[in-house]
């Protein structure tokens, strides 16, 4: 008997777990926030939770295209090609009730581009930010800069008195002992107010009432919260905890979407996954050949090329969750064609081997492959695969895996011979790519180009796309770097990543490109 | 009794210590915190100037002794990922980690001794055998598959249970209790539950040994020959026989409790310190790491010496042969 009225209470507390509201939505992903102060840190999940308190001037639609939002229109400037005019929306609020200004926008950008912010590189070649009026901005460059407005999607404007008035004009730097107002408190614009934060454990947003925006935001309340371990999130779905989940594993994409009650959206993520490696004349410092560098002759990479089966992967390491590519650019970004993203359906091994004879190395060679672990989607299985299908030709491959934090030294000090990596196009033009990945590793560029290559005539027309306003000119540009690029096989592309967010049917979300879903566009059906 | 104990506090001094140097020296291994602090945006010279900054370039005894200069003053920095100050960080999560752990070594006390005893005194009921045999899958199963066998009956199929977080906490001002709520208490089962398994399993088997040890002892047959009653001879005088190992072995394992809840933290989204330390392992969050091992170390020390002083009090044996050899 006693047994019995256990059962029956602890189902009793089980009916108890209520069902939230159809206003209320539970989002999970796999980590917090890691700060409120929106200048501290240049990183998507900070970002995401930061676009739904506060604002920037110009945003990015779901298909990469810039729209309005603090700012209503944007133009170079008639007599000055140096200066960006940005119109701001009127009769906007800041949380606490006080007036969008201009001010403030000079205030935010200048404080986003001060020493300590982490959003510094977007504004490098900014000189100077003045007010107009009160609803005019003009932005000062060091010289044409046609993209720019693409480097403010995720500059969030704060308010000038509040900031001041809370001692937060400093960014918080990473190490330092001050404890910062703004790295616990916000005050924006945005359409949701910060309810509370416990970091790491949830968050709550409410509807701000007073937003702009003619269309109020379907959901009224968002409670975040952090879930780390894959299979505890997605259980915390299953069981009706959460409604959202951001960060679904490939493997669960299936059963999630074969669940009934729960539905799944995928989409391409702007980010491709790559491999690079060192093309320059010294030898390599892990293969067999130590006399000269077998991957400096381009006939070695084209025959790398052919050997890797980008479907296979597809289909067996990501389970068919990804967009295998021939170019490293996602489809989004200018620049991009359906030809430079055509790839060898399936592997050409005697071609392969054909051509690593015709370069001296019939009997292949050895290196080592860095790869990250715990940085990309299956980035470890992505490749132990490829390792697989370069022995076939003969490359005995050796696998050397890491966490990322050991990983990216190797690539930014130059000490990896091979090495996986995957990379975002945040202002969605390949001038991005070209930059860090392309150009010779000086000065401001090829900071990601661990590879030696090195091409005198590239680097000009790449640092000419920074200046360079006729936008037809400049994509004909573009092409011929592309072409170079591709003709010398200068990284090895294998795909675009694919993201994936399980909800609770009813509610209706869209992919978003560079990860950062806005819980304010989702809609709720029946 | 006191020069014992001072004897003690001066060693768990050089445990400490120790302990401070090996992590210290590992962290060397375990990545470069610059490299998660900073963007894909980043330039080089960032890069070196945050670690001249940080004071990463420093050799690493630099390092060390400013480690254990600013400890000794109560001062472990502010935690590059969270940017808050350590010591408030870790206090904040540690009465998630108490509480569990306290909920934990609970059960696996409450149910290895009775369960212990049990078996002991009925070695040959058909029961004995199914617990004994359900002990040895306790005992081998990792952690982190039961919590999730236990997520997957309890909140997903069945849905009694949530299956992460701590649910609703009461602020006491020093400490966030979840234990004053329902919601908190029926967050607390199931990862207690996980973290006790491996505990309550050893607790049982190691009672029942000591337990059909002391009942062949002559005092044993003894007072049964005297005609005491059941209940006097396993419980008044078996069982309490069997108590110093059992202490021994709880208090070390309440150690590990607190120190290795890591995996049951992570798997329930417990927000306690060991899923901080998680959370930091995988960006490097030196400031973080440091503390977080200090304390563990601390949290054992600490242990050991309460364990001790227990065996003072329980057995007397202990207390005369002190006091024989004149100490």
């Amino acid at each position: 008997m006693r047994k019995l009225l256990l059962t029956a209470s602890i189902i009793a507390i089980g009916a108890a777990v209520m069902p939230a509201s159809a206003e209320t939505v539970r989002w999970a992903r796999n980590s917090d926030s890691l700060t409120l102060d929106p200048h501290s840190q240049n990183q998507g999940v900070t970002h995401t939770f930061a676009h739904h308190i506060y604002e920037t001037l110009v945003d990015r639609e779901v298909d990469g295209s810039l729209i309005p939002r603090l700012a209503t229109d944007w133009s170079v400037k008639a007599d000055d090609p140096n200066v960006w005019v940005f119109k701001l929306r009127e009769g906007v609020k800041f949380h606490d009730g006080a007036d969008f200004t201009a001010e403030d926008v000079v205030f935010s950008l200048d404080r986003a581009r001060s020493d300590k912010s982490n959003m510094k590189q977007l504004h490098a070649s900014v000189e100077s930010v003045t007010a107009v009026d009160d609803h005019t901005v003009e932005v000062k460059m060091a010289g044409p800069s046609p993209l720019y407005p693409n480097n403010l999607t995720n500059t969030f404007i704060m308010d000038k008195t509040w900031t001041e008035a809370n001692n937060a004009v400093t960014v918080q730097e990473a190490g330092s002992a001050d404890d910062n107002y703004a790295v616990r408190n916000a005050n924006g614009t945005g359409p949701y107010i910060l309810e509370s934060r416990d970091p790491d454990v949830r968050s709550v947003l409410k509807i701000n009432e007073n937003h702009w925006a003619e269309t109020k935001p379907a959901v009224t309340e968002i409670i975040f919260l952090p879930i780390a371990d894959n299979a505890t999130r997605v259980a915390a779905l299953l069981s009706g905890e959460v409604d959202l989940v951001q960060d679904v594993p490939v493997q669960d994409i299936e059963r999630l979407s074969n669940t009934a009650g729960l539905k799944v959206e995928t989409g391409p993520e702007n980010r491709f996954i790559y491999f690079g490696y060192r093309v320059s004349e010294a030898p390599l410092k892990t293969s067999n050949i130590t006399d000269k560098n077998p991957l400096s002759d381009v006939r070695v990479r084209e025959a790398m090329h052919l050997a890797i089966d980008r479907n296979a992967i597809k289909q067996v390491v990501m389970r068919g969750q990804s967009m295998p590519t021939g170019v490293a650019n996602p489809p989004f970004v200018n620049g991009w064609t359906p030809e430079l993203d055509a790839y060898p359906e399936k592997a050409d091994i005697e071609g392969a081997k054909k051509l690593l004879a015709d370069a001296g190395y019939a009997d292949g060679f050895t290196i080592t492959l860095d790869t990250p672990n715990n940085r990309y989607i299956n980035d470890e299985a992505i490749s132990q695969a490829v390792v697989g299908m370069l022995g076939q030709i003969g490359i005995k491959v050796t696998l050397a895996s890491r966490p990322v934090t050991q990983h990216s030294p190797l690539i930014q000090n130059e000490e990896t011979d091979f090495y996986l990596l995957g990379w975002g196009v945040p202002t969605f033009d390949s001038a991005y790519v070209f930059n860090d990945l392309i150009h010779s590793k000086e000065g401001h560029y090829g900071a990601y180009n661990p590879s030696g290559y090195s091409n005198k005539e590239l680097d000009a027309k790449i640092q000419s796309l920074g200046t360079e306003v006729d936008l037809d000119k400049r994509n004909a540009t573009i092409a011929e770097i592309w072409a170079k690029v591709q003709e010398d096989r200068v990284l090895l592309p294998i795909h675009n990543q694919v993201l994936a967010y399980a909800m609770k049917d009813g509610l209706s979300l869209a992919v978003h490109p560079e990860n950062q879903p806005r819980l304010y566009n989702i809609t709720i059906g029946q | 009794m006191l020069a014992f104990i001072l004897r003690r506090l001066a060693q768990s001094i050089v445990v400490m210590g120790v302990v401070a140097l090996i992590s210290f020296m590992l962290f060397r291994y375990v990545g470069d915190p610059v490299a998660s602090l900073l963007g894909q945006d980043s330039r080089l010279e960032d890069f070196e100037d945050l670690r001249q900054r940080l004071g990463l370039n420093d050799p690493f005894y630099v390092q060390f002794g400013r480690f254990v200069g600013n400890a000794l003053q109560g001062e472990f920095g502010i935690s590059y990922r969270l940017q808050t100050p350590v010591t408030e960080l870790i206090m904040s999560r540690l009465p998630a980690t108490i509480e569990l752990a306290f909920a934990s070594a609970l059960i696996a006390l409450v149910f290895g001794l009775s369960l212990g005893v049990f078996t002991a005194l009925k070695p040959r009921s058909f029961l004995t055998g199914v617990v004994m045999t359900l002990s040895l899958v306790g005992v081998s199963l990792p952690t982190f598959l039961i919590g999730i066998g236990l997520i997957y009956v309890f909140a997903v199929e069945l849905q009694w249970l949530p299956s992460f977080g701590r649910g609703q906490v009461v602020d006491l001002g020093w400490w966030k209790t979840g234990l004053l709520t329902e919601s908190g208490l029926r967050s607390l089962i199931l990862p207690a539950i996980t973290l006790s398994l491996f505990q309550l399993t050893l607790i049982m088997r190691l009672v029942r040994a000591e337990m059909l040890e002391v009942l062949r002892q002559d005092y044993i047959k003894f007072a049964r020959a005297r005609g005491l009653s059941n209940r006097a001879i396993n419980f008044g005088h078996a069982l309490k026989n069997t108590m110093v190992p059992v202490i021994t072995i709880t208090g070390l394992q309440l150690g590990s409790v607190i120190a290795f809840s890591i995996v049951t933290e992570t798997v329930f989204q417990w927000p306690g310190v060991g899923s901080l330390f998680i959370n930091s392992v995988q960006v490097v969050d030196v400031p973080v790491m440091a503390a977080y091992l200090m304390f563990i170390a601390f949290v054992f020390v600490v242990i050991n010496l309460i364990v001790d002083i227990l065996y003072y009090a329980v057995d007397p044996r202990l207390r005369i042969n002190a006091s024989g050899s004149g100490k």
